[in-house]
């Protein structure tokens, strides 16, 4: 079993995953090769965000590390070359990227070499379902799922379609609004992953404004864990120790 | 597009279409057309400008609807779909401001609430329309992320968007976005090549040889365009030429760019190898956007339109020379049109030409002064 599946039962068996959020390329290239292996050492998985110049989805933290992960020349290609040579990494690695980086690689170049990479599992966060079937099937013949996004405002019957067909895991946004933001009431964030989790085949990741281990420890019991974005980069901005802040979510 | 504007695109799409084909909603549009933004624009004949170019030249006069361009015909279209569906605030980007300050009053007079996403950059340069935009009751954010002009005011109001879907209305002003979007902006502003179709042949007592617009987005190319697709009449889009043909230094999308997503729709973009998309410059705000509409993509591929572009200081002179044979100061994004007219009567003279005017130069007043210094 490798890629998606993998990554499935990982998170499945693993207790609740804290997932840790970089991205490529910052705050330098050797700053996010050194972190990406100290925090590879014990995680289940990780994610590395593509840099893209128009981060729609993202928040001020994600968009000033893209900013200057770009400015010093980081590229889909040299991000990847970091992490093949650091592999294989003890976590599965996940890629976060916006949808136009992808098409200008080529998918069908692109895709084989994140598998080799030891990639699991890939989020395109401006890629819908329906758009999503030609990038999938390129995916799904070299393993490697393809994420679904839900979020608050889907409804029943797009969650269960969402659900079914997200690889990997299923990425449950825990607000509407952009990355880093503030995250909504314990209840109704809890309720609503109790729904991502009944509607979903994959294990549940939750993410988008997680920063303090009183939000892990709420969001724990209704997930399979939590990713942890524009916190940790705000970290690894301010020159602080990365693990011992991702260890302190554990508390 | 992100997952979370999906219910809300397709709420859009929904309502847009039942509303479209709806005779009380039709009406109420037309109603606001007529007596509001004073519809039908005049189609002018342009005899001393045609002597000097060589040709007849007849323009479609934008630049005298309400708020001074064509952009109001789709800001109240959507105003009123907003009203409809209960939006509690309608967002907005802008880039020369001209769909700023349509936005501003479109929603003042249905007594909507207004923030238009700015880029600072464009702010500096377009100062008037900031100002009649807050004497609408808008109000203006400064967007300093990204480039600091249209697209990355685009990408702030999706992150507006994203942040309270479901009681906010996107008032998108080019024929660009997500699905509805350039289906939306272009059935809005085919009113435009509507009325020019009909004058045409009510005036001239036949069709033009040949139609010019300029494009960013394109939202006014496509309102021209779209009526005239069927005719016998060569179709010529005009985009920014800027500086010169090097990444960075123009806005010609179709000319010089690559197909790729940006906002959500797969067109053609200045981007680099790596898909990250490029500044982009041009003299006119309103044209400096990285990406084009889907359609002017696809009829760039089908061959059913032409594109080429026009230089700052070709938009210029053109702009000049409007002015001082017919006495209209038109937009400097309109002004590209112009050059694309000159140009299609040095190849073919003494044909017909309809020209897009779409919209005013009062706003690039500023820029003038600057520039004759």
């Amino acid at each position: 079993m490798s890629g998606g599946a993998a990554l499935e039962r990982s998170l499945r068996d693993g207790g609740t995953a804290i997932v840790p959020y970089l991205t490529g390329g910052y705050p330098s290239m050797t700053g996010f090769r050194d972190a990406l292996e100290a925090l590879s050492a014990g995680a289940i998985a990780l994610e590395i965000g593509i840099p893209f110049s128009d981060p729609m989805a993202d928040g001020a933290t994600i968009q000033e590390s893209s900013r200057v992960a770009l400015e010093a020349g980081a590229s889909l290609d040299s991000i990847l070359t970091a992490v093949e040579k650091l592999a294989p990494l003890d976590a599965d690695l996940v890629i976060m990227s916006y949808l136009n980086p992808l098409l200008a690689y080529g998918f069908e170049r692109l895709v084989p070499r994140l598998a080799g990479a030891g990639v699991a599992a890939l989020v395109v966060p401006d890629l819908p379902l329906e758009e999503s079937t030609e990038l999938g099937s390129v995916t799904r013949e070299h393993e490697i799922g393809l994420v679904q996004l839900v979020s608050p405002v889907t409804s029943e019957t797009r969650l269960a379609a969402l659900g079914r067909a997200s690889e990997g895991f299923t990425y449950a946004v825990t607000m509407t609004g952009t990355t880093g933001g503030s995250i909504g009431s314990g209840e109704d964030v809890t309720g609503y992953l109790d729904r991502v989790r009944a509607a979903s085949r994959a294990p549940v990741l939750a993410g988008f404004g997680v920063r303090t281990a009183e939000q892990v420890r709420t969001l724990a019991p209704h997930c399979d864990g939590v990713i942890v974005g524009s916190a940790l980069v705000e970290v690894l901005a301010s020159g602080a120790d990365p693990v011992s802040f991702v260890t302190g979510l554990r508390q | 597009m992100p997952e979370i504007l999906v219910p809300a695109l397709s709420r859009l799409e929904d309502t847009a279409r039942l509303l479209l084909d709806d005779p009380g909603f039709v009406n109420m549009y037309e109603e606001e057309l007529t007596s509001w933004v004073g519809r039908p624009t005049a189609l002018t004949h342009a005899p001393r400008l045609g002597e000097v170019w060589g040709g007849e030249i007849w323009l479609k006069r934008e630049d005298l609807a309400h708020t001074g361009a064509h952009k109001i015909n789709n800001a109240i279209g959507q105003a009123l779909l907003a009203r409809e569906m209960g939006a509690e605030r309608v967002i907005a980007e802008t880039g020369a401001g001209q769909h700023g300050v349509a936005t501003a009053a479109a929603c003042a007079r249905l007594g909507l609430d207004c923030t238009v996403y700015m880029g600072s950059v464009d702010i500096e340069r377009q100062a008037p329309n900031v100002e009649r935009m807050r004497l609408l009751g808008a109000r203006v954010e400064p967007v300093t992320s990204g480039d600091a002009t249209l697209r990355a005011a685009i990408n702030e109001a999706l992150r507006d968007w994203v942040t309270r879907p479901e009681t906010t209305y996107y008032l998108l002003g080019s024929a660009v976005g997500p699905h509805p979007y350039p289906w939306l902006v272009r059935e809005l502003q085919s009113v435009i090549g509507r009325e020019a179709r009909a004058q045409m042949l009510e005036r001239a007592g036949r069709l033009p040889d040949a139609a010019v617009a300029c494009v960013g987005g394109g939202s006014n190319a496509i309102g021209l365009f779209h009526p005239l697709l069927d005719d016998p009449i060569d179709l010529i889009g005009v985009e920014a030429g800027g500086t010169s043909t090097e990444l960075g230094h123009n806005a010609a999308s179709i000319g010089l760019g690559a197909p790729g997503v940006l906002h959500g729709s797969f067109s053609l973009l200045l981007q680099d190898a790596d898909g990250q998309i490029q500044e982009t410059h041009s003299v006119s705000a309103g044209l400096d956007y990285p990406g084009v509409g889907p359609e002017h993509a696809w009829l760039a591929e089908t061959g059913r339109a032409r594109y080429e572009s026009a230089t700052d200081d070709e938009a210029l002179a053109a702009l000049d020379e409007l002015g001082r044979c017919e006495g209209i100061l038109p937009a400097l994004e309109s002004s590209h049109a112009l050059v694309g007219t000159r140009r299609w009567l040095a190849a073919n003279p003494g044909t017909t030409v309809l020209v897009g005017l779409s919209g005013r130069g009062d706003k690039d007043i500023d820029i003038l002064r600057g520039l004759r210094r």
